[in-house]
């Protein structure tokens, strides 16, 4: 079989990266996941920095095109490949489009910044042995908390974020609440909410999460 | 009239979806939410923005709030007025689409906290923590390094013609221009040019005098 051409580089564990991957699966898209050693500052060389000008993964290649932000590599998959896997994943008419950006700018801006800061500082700081910041962990959980009280009350009359079915706006927190529902003793923040409970358990049973959690563990 | 904006008059979130009305030439209606007065968090406000934010935006039927939503909707809705904030050949929107999260992602945060320490604050009589305002001018000076080299080779951040996510940087650069940042973006030449163009776009005049 011949090389997928779709490449994403960096590690499964990565948030960002992770996002990509889930996203490729949901659409049955193949691809190569290229490794890339953060731990050699591999993402800091001149060749990587060539693809992804922050230095961050993931990076992305699908033929001729380059691509970065997980975010935006995502809706180009979704668009170059409508009828592959999971359709709609960003709506298939402007009203439903709408309301999925709506929610999909809501996690950019608001879940994103708080569960991003308690993901490292619950996860990833003892990895690499850096001393965790309390102030930082409780100004942090304490955002989070007002964001899952608004995802509480919506997901009381909406079965997902966006509408009735499964799309983007839902698949972006998988990363980040995989870690903390997972990894750290968080998991209550999630839980102990009926209807958010109720959503994350449908968004991470899902094959292609499932699969991607897979990876990281490996 | 079909299109109302909910905001308030110094936001930069309300001044971005301004931003996008005057590009596209599109009528609407403002309305005033008196934030000093917690009209943001009135039941009536929440139920448009469940996160007690302005902007809330609504046209016809159709109900929206992040500022960045409700711009993107009008750029792909009305692709026959005004000016094309969006590029049509797929491959160019995709390029398009990574710098429109360059902006949500890297240049929002730090500029954001910078305008609130050094604009937002002074006004409401608060003090500046001079701490934030140096780990987030260096977090914006590598921002701005990317961006510098971006715009040495394209003449706006998304491609060649001006698009939604040279817009979106409107409203922080405004604020952050009449602050001791603008030296970040001065020093920079690229960058300094690029900004100075856009803010002296027509729509974005009328936008922020209106």
């Amino acid at each position: 079989m011949a090389t997928p051409p779709v490449k994403v580089y960096g590690p499964a564990l990565s948030t960002a990266v992770s996002r990509v991957l889930v996203c490729l699966l949901e659409k049955d898209v193949p691809f190569q996941l290229v490794p890339v050693s953060m731990a050699k500052l591999e993402h800091k060389k001149p060749d990587y920095i060539k693809m992804q000008p922050f230095g961050q993964v993931p990076a992305f290649q699908d033929e001729d095109i380059t691509l970065f932000e997980s975010r935006a590599i995502c809706r180009y998959i979704a668009e170059k490949y409508p009828n592959k896997g999971t359709a709609g994943l960003f709506g298939t008419n402007p009203l439903v489009k709408a309301s999925i950006d709506q929610w999909l700018e809501a996690e950019s801006q608001s879940f994103n910044p708080p569960s991003s800061v308690l993901t490292f500082q619950l996860v990833f700081a003892s990895r690499m042995k850096l001393k965790q910041d309390e102030a930082l962990i409780k100004q942090n959980e304490a955002k989070l908390v007002k964001v899952l009280d608004v995802y509480e009350n919506r997901l009381e009359s909406s079965r997902y974020l966006a509408g009735d079915e499964f799309t983007f706006a839902d698949l972006s927190h998988l990363p980040n609440t995989q870690y903390l529902v997972d990894k750290t003793d968080r998991a209550e923040l999630f839980t102990s909410r009926k209807n958010v409970s109720r959503w994350w358990s449908e968004i991470s049973t899902r094959t292609a999460w499932k699969k991607v959690v897979e990876m990281q563990n490996a | 009239m079909a299109i109302k904006l909910f905001g308030a008059v110094g936001s930069t979130a309300t001044l971005r979806v301004k931003a996008c009305l005057a590009e596209k030439g599109l009528e609407y209606e403002f309305v005033n939410v008196d934030m000093s007065k917690q009209e943001h968090k009135s039941p009536e406000f929440l139920s448009r923005n469940p996160f007690g934010q302005v902007p809330a935006f609504e046209d016809g039927d159709l109900k929206l709030f992040e500022s960045r939503a409700i711009t993107q909707y009008l750029a792909h809705t009305y692709t026959d007025k005004g000016t094309d904030l969006i590029i049509k050949d797929p491959k160019q929107m995709a390029i398009l689409a990574v710098w429109i999260e360059v902006e949500s992602q890297k240049f929002e945060p730090a500029s954001s906290k910078l305008a609130w320490e050094l604009a937002y604050k002074p006004m409401f009589g608060m003090t500046t923590d001079e701490a934030v305002v140096e780990e987030n001018e260096k977090k914006l000076e590598q921002v701005l390094d990317v961006y510098e080299s971006r715009l040495s080779e394209s003449k706006y951040l998304g491609g060649e013609s001006f698009t939604l996510t040279d817009l979106h940087h409107l409203p922080n650069i405004k604020y952050l221009m009449g602050t001791q940042t603008k030296k970040v973006f001065d020093a920079r030449p690229h960058v300094s040019a690029w900004a100075a163009d856009i803010l002296s776009r027509p729509a974005w005049v009328k936008a922020t005098t209106t």
